[in-house]
Formats: C-alpha cells, structure tokens, sequence
C-alpha cells in the first residue's frame, strides 16, 4: 500500500495514473448529479413550510460541505508537503484552494438565493453564512500568500504553514459565530436548516453530497494535472508526454 | 567568554528592541494615534450623542484596536529582515522560539500597553460608564497580546514582500474575528452592568492557545522566508 | 599532511524555481584551510554559503561538520559558525559598542574592554559611541567583522567581505584571516577578487 502511494509522488507517474482516473469520477459524478438534481427537484414534494424554495438545499447543502472539506483536506496535503517534503501533495493544496474557493462562493449564493424568498433580504448574518463567509476570507487569503511569493518552494511551505494555522482556526472560528449569533436572535425565526427530512428528501441529498464529492475529486486531479505540468515544465519527462 | 542561556538570550533581546524602539519614539507612537483617529471616525461619521455612540462603543473601540494592531504588526520583523539581522537569531544556537517571543513581548509594549492604557479615556468618550472601563481594558490587554502573537505569524509569513503590510492584515483578519466577537461582547456586558467573566475567559483561552503555538508556527515560518 | 576535513559538503543541489543553481557541489575544508568560492555574478556563490550556514534547504545532498550532519548537530555546528553577508546586520540607531553587545551576546557573554579591544584591533575604535547609521561603508563592514572575531567561531562564513574596503582596510581583512586559519580556523569565502595569505592553505572553488 505504501507503496503504490510512495510512487505517486513521482511527478510523471502521477500524470499519467490521474489521467486515467479522471474519467472514471468524472462520469459517476455527473450521473448522481442528475439523478440527484431529478430526485431533488421533480420528484421530491414541496415543503410544507417553505414551498419550493427549499429545494436549494439540494446546491447548497453539498457545496457547504465541500467548501469545508476541501479546506482540511488543502491543509491536510500541504502539511504532508511540508513535512515529507514531497512536492506533489503541494501541488494539491494549490489546486484545491481555488476549487474550494469556488465551493464556498456557491454555498454564499445559494445561501443568498435561499434568502430572498424566505425574509425578503439577500444577505442575512446568521451563522452558517457567516461562516462561509469567514472561510471565503481564509482561502482567498491562502490564494493571496501564494500569488504574492515569487520563489515557488517558498510559495508552497508558507502557504503550507497558513493552511494548518487556517484549519486550527476553523473550528474556532464557526463556533464563536454560532455563540455570537445565539447572542442576538432575529426577531422571525430563521430556518436555513433543511425542512425535517424525509426519505425523499433525503435520498436525493445523499446523491448531490456524494456526486459533489466525485466531482470535486475529477476537477482536482485534472488541475493537479495541470499545475504538476507548469511546476514540471523544464523537466525531461513533459516532452516525451506532449510527443506521445 | 562563557556561553549565553536562552532565557539571557531572550532577555537581551527583548532589552534591545526596547532600546532601539527608544530612539525613534515618534514612531512608536504611530499605532496609539492610529487608535485614537479611528474612534474619533465614528462619532464624525454617526452622532455626537453619547448615547447612541456607548451603543457602539464595543464594537468601535474593538474594531479601532484590531485594526491598529494589523497596522503595527508589520514592523515586528521588518528592519530586521532588511538588516540581516534576522538571519542571525537563526544562526545564534538559541531556540528562535523564544527569540521570536522575546521581541513579541517588547513589540506589544511598544504597540499593545499603550492602547490598553488610553483605552479608558477613548471608552469614556464614547459614553462608556466609568464601572465597565475595567473590563474594557482587561478584555483589550487580553486582546491585544493575542492579536501580537497572531501578528507575528502574519509577519513572519510576509516577510520582504511587496504590500507585506496589507497581507498581513489580510492573513490575520480572519483569525482574529473570535476575538472581535468576545472581546465586544465583554464590553458590552459590562456597559449593561451584567457581569463580563464568561467573554473575558473565553479571550483568556485564545490568548493561551496562541501563546502555546504562535511563537512556535512564527520561528517556522522564520526559517521559510529567509530561505 | 593531510589534515582530516572538518566542513564537508557532498553533493548539493539546490534549486530556485526553475534554475538549478548548485548542481552536486562538493568540498572538504579541513582546520587552517580556507575555501574561496569563485565565479561570476548570480552563478550561485551566495546560495552555497546560505546552504552551508543552514539558511537555505538544499534539495539534495548534506552538510557534515566534524562528521555529523549540520542538521543533527546543530548547535555545535552553529556555536562554531559565524556569517557576514552583504548586509552587516548592523542597527543603525545602536552606537558600534551597542551592536556587537547585543549580537555577539545572544550567543556568549562579552565586557565592554573585550569590545573595546576588538574594535582597536581593526582600527574602528572611535567608531565605538556612534550610531551605525552614521558610519562610512567601510567602518561598517568592520565592526561586522569585529563580530565574526568577537564570536570565537571556527568556522567563518564570509560573503564578500572585501566590498567597500580600501586597500588599507582589505589588507587588514586579510592578516586577520591569516591569523584566523594559523590558529586552526577555517573559512569559507565567496570573494570576486583572488585571496593570497600569508598563513593557511587556500583551496578555489569556481562555480559556474
């Protein structure tokens, strides 16, 4: 086991092994996404409380939950970049962090989206979008280190020490904005929480987090792919492959 | 000659950026005017009227010190990166950790006590009763050494980069948010007359977090920009 | 008489980016000998003296002093070594006395007579109550020096130490680094100029 791990640290074996594998999360991926969009928005009733507008659950529960997952796992692969100094798992932070980004941006939107029909505002400042809005602040930040460093080694371990700092914090952070927004109770009663759940609902929810998840997985080892191509650029093996 | 402990090594330290921050204390003066041109902003931009202003009193006097302390931050390790003298705390044999924590300890004294200790004074001029300013100045020292140590990492992070300050702020931010959020919330307990114990522990918690890691993550993040 | 090295450096590669800078330097630096790195601007001469101080991680290869690598043994390592750079790592709002106080004081403890002393030596006493910012160039790169032979350090680490030094100053340089490597120091040079001691074997490393 160890390796087969050990040796997709080497920069072209990884090219190729990730290229192969993309199809293979990316078809599934949009499968459960469609499936789970059908089941979500067709086939499942409307709530009793809040009527259709409910069904943006379906996008923005997943991409809440990505945002945070791809934030640990960015911090995760670059504390293993930082520590067994192995350049590929920097490769993936950086590739993760836009991505996550990305996630973070939709969940805000949706969160937005959901908003406007249900307390007749675009932006609320409860706890959960708050949040999202905090970590939105913790991987543009991370985004902004490394785009501010010239030297790439330098890049990738300061990124690498902000992340773990970053992670540290997450917790800390989503939990005083929960205390802080228990503090002062809107006047109405805001429910961003999913409707009580039922197996319709929820089975098409399941889908969305695990397509979301397949999703991100063939996003990533194609930038991977993409970012270990400009790190690898003078390197020998990247003329063999573009002759191949 | 014998050698030089590490306590002594940080002691020297910590005298010498006392020192050197003597000289020029014109510019040690910079952040506290920063501090106090800021909460001057708000009765300028809201009312004059005390009452309104002691509503929003936490929050300035918290959001006035975070910013002053991101502002103040970044000449931590500035001059000493520009002069190579950062590379010799790297090469001296002593535990960068405790070296960085030394001139942390002397950098707050020059940009965080100040704050602390005019803060009653900008309090009470936003309509603060005179039985909460000890809480305002607890919760700032609690803050404020926090918001040093944080500032470190951010410092050593962006050392000798262009718009380091900037970054800086940008890094920091959003680690410091809990510390906004608790240390608001004490003052405004105590402006109420309600007791502040449970905000002012939870500031007391961070403060040991990042006293336990800050000095630690600033020395590794030390040896990264230099290389 | 071979004398056994105490610096070895084996096999270094360092990359900046794209470029590889260092690609497999090597050298044995034993007591009394000094090495002199030689080569163009940018070919990587500083780099080499950073990786071998520490500063720098080189990518491959390792740095051993008295056999063990630099890395495990650190402190000795780095209690035997002292480093001048480019930058004197000077404060220029501290008088001389102050800096070589301070500096050599984070690793061992000195009187003012020793600072006093050494600051005669290399002919910068009456620069011992000025501000450093004050002082020429020159007089700065000696009291720079005057910390690299207040450290007691075996093993010296100069970047180009002769810059902004007339020929008076340059000569002085020299006998002390003579003296240095006649009392079994070494040193390991980065210097545009050629290096002739009059004490101690001089080895030449050109880079390119």
């Amino acid at each position: 086991m160890w390796k087969w791990f050990h040796k997709l640290a080497s920069p072209p074996h990884f090219y190729r092994v990730a290229g192969v594998l993309v199809a293979w999360f990316a078809w599934p991926a949009f499968l459960l996404i469609v499936a789970g969009l059908y089941g979500g928005l067709v086939l499942a009733p409307p709530d009793y409380q809040q009527g259709d507008a409910f069904r943006i659950i379906y996008v923005h529960a997943p991409s809440a939950w990505m945002s945070l997952m791809v934030y640990v796992l960015m911090a995760l692969s670059a504390a293993i970049g930082l520590i067994w100094r192995i350049k590929i798992s920097h490769a993936v932070a950086a590739s993760c962090a836009p991505i996550g980004a990305s996630f973070t941006f939709a969940a805000l939107a949706t969160g937005a989206l959901w908003g406007q029909p249900m307390w007749g505002t675009w932006w609320v400042w409860d706890a959960r979008l708050t949040s999202e809005l905090i970590l939105l602040f913790l991987y543009l930040g991370y985004i902004a280190l490394r785009s501010a460093i010239d030297d790439p080694q330098r890049a990738d371990r300061a990124s690498a020490v902000l992340a773990i700092v970053g992670v540290i914090n997450v917790p800390i952070i989503h939990y005083s904005v929960v205390w802080w927004n228990t503090l002062h109770q809107a006047p109405s009663v805001t429910k961003m929480a999913a409707p009580s759940i039922s197996m319709s609902m929820l089975v098409p929810l399941l889908m969305m987090i695990l397509g979301f998840t397949l999703f991100f997985v063939a996003l990533l080892l194609t930038r991977v792919r993409g970012e270990v191509l400009r790190r690898e650029r003078s390197a020998g093996w990247i003329r063999e492959v573009i002759a191949a | 000659m014998s050698a030089t402990s590490s306590v002594a090594a940080g002691r020297l330290l910590f005298k010498r950026d006392l020192r050197l921050a003597l000289r020029r204390w014109d510019q040690v003066a910079d952040p506290l005017v920063f501090f106090l041109m800021v909460t001057t902003l708000f009765p300028l931009a809201l009312s004059p009227e005390l009452s309104r202003l002691r509503d929003v009193a936490p929050g300035v006097l918290w959001v006035a010190a975070l910013l002053s302390s991101l502002l103040a931050a970044d000449s931590l390790l500035k001059s000493d990166a520009q002069d190579g003298t950062l590379e010799q705390y790297v090469l001296s044999a002593q535990p960068l950790t405790l070296l960085l924590l030394a001139k942390t300890a002397a950098h707050w004294i020059l940009s965080g006590l100040p704050l602390v200790l005019i803060s009653p004074l900008v309090a009470a001029a936003l309509g603060v009763p005179v039985d909460a300013l000890g809480v305002v100045m607890m919760s700032l020292v609690l803050g404020t050494l926090t918001l040093s140590l944080m500032g470190a990492i951010g410092a050593a992070l962006t050392i000798g980069l262009r718009r380091g300050s900037l970054l800086l702020a940008l890094l920091v931010l959003p680690l410091a948010m809990p510390l906004l959020i608790f240390g608001a919330r004490a003052v405004e307990l105590a402006i109420a007359g309600e007791p502040a114990a449970g905000p002012l522990y939870l500031l007391a918690a961070l403060l040991v977090l990042t006293l336990t890691l800050a000095p630690l993550t600033a020395a590794a993040a030390v040896r990264i920009s230099i290389d | 008489m071979t004398t056994t090295p105490l610096l070895n450096a084996i096999n270094l590669h360092l990359w900046r980016g794209d470029r590889h800078v260092l690609r497999g330097v090597s050298f044995a630096l034993g007591a009394g000998e000094a090495l002199h790195v030689a080569g163009p601007n940018g070919v990587g001469k500083t780099s080499l003296l950073r990786v071998v101080c520490g500063l720098a991680q080189a990518e491959e290869g390792e740095v051993l002093w008295n056999g063990m690598s630099s890395g495990d043994a650190s402190t000795a390592f780095l209690d035997a070594l002292a480093y001048l750079a480019h930058d004197t790592a000077l404060k220029g709002d501290l008088t001389a006395s102050e800096n070589l106080y301070f500096s050599v004081g984070l690793k061992r403890s000195i009187t003012a007579t020793q600072i006093a002393a050494i600051l005669t030596e290399l002919g910068v006493a009456d620069c011992a109550d000025l501000p450093c910012r004050v002082l020429s160039a020159g007089q700065r790169r000696r009291v720079a020096l005057c910390r690299v032979l207040l450290s007691e350090a075996r093993l010296w680490v100069l970047d180009e130490p002769f810059t902004n030094l007339d020929a008076s100053s340059t000569a002085h340089v020299v006998e002390t680094l003579a003296q240095h490597l006649a009392q079994g120091g070494l040193a390991l040079i980065a210097a545009h100029q050629g290096l002739t001691l009059r004490a101690g074997k001089v080895k030449r490393l050109e880079l390119s």
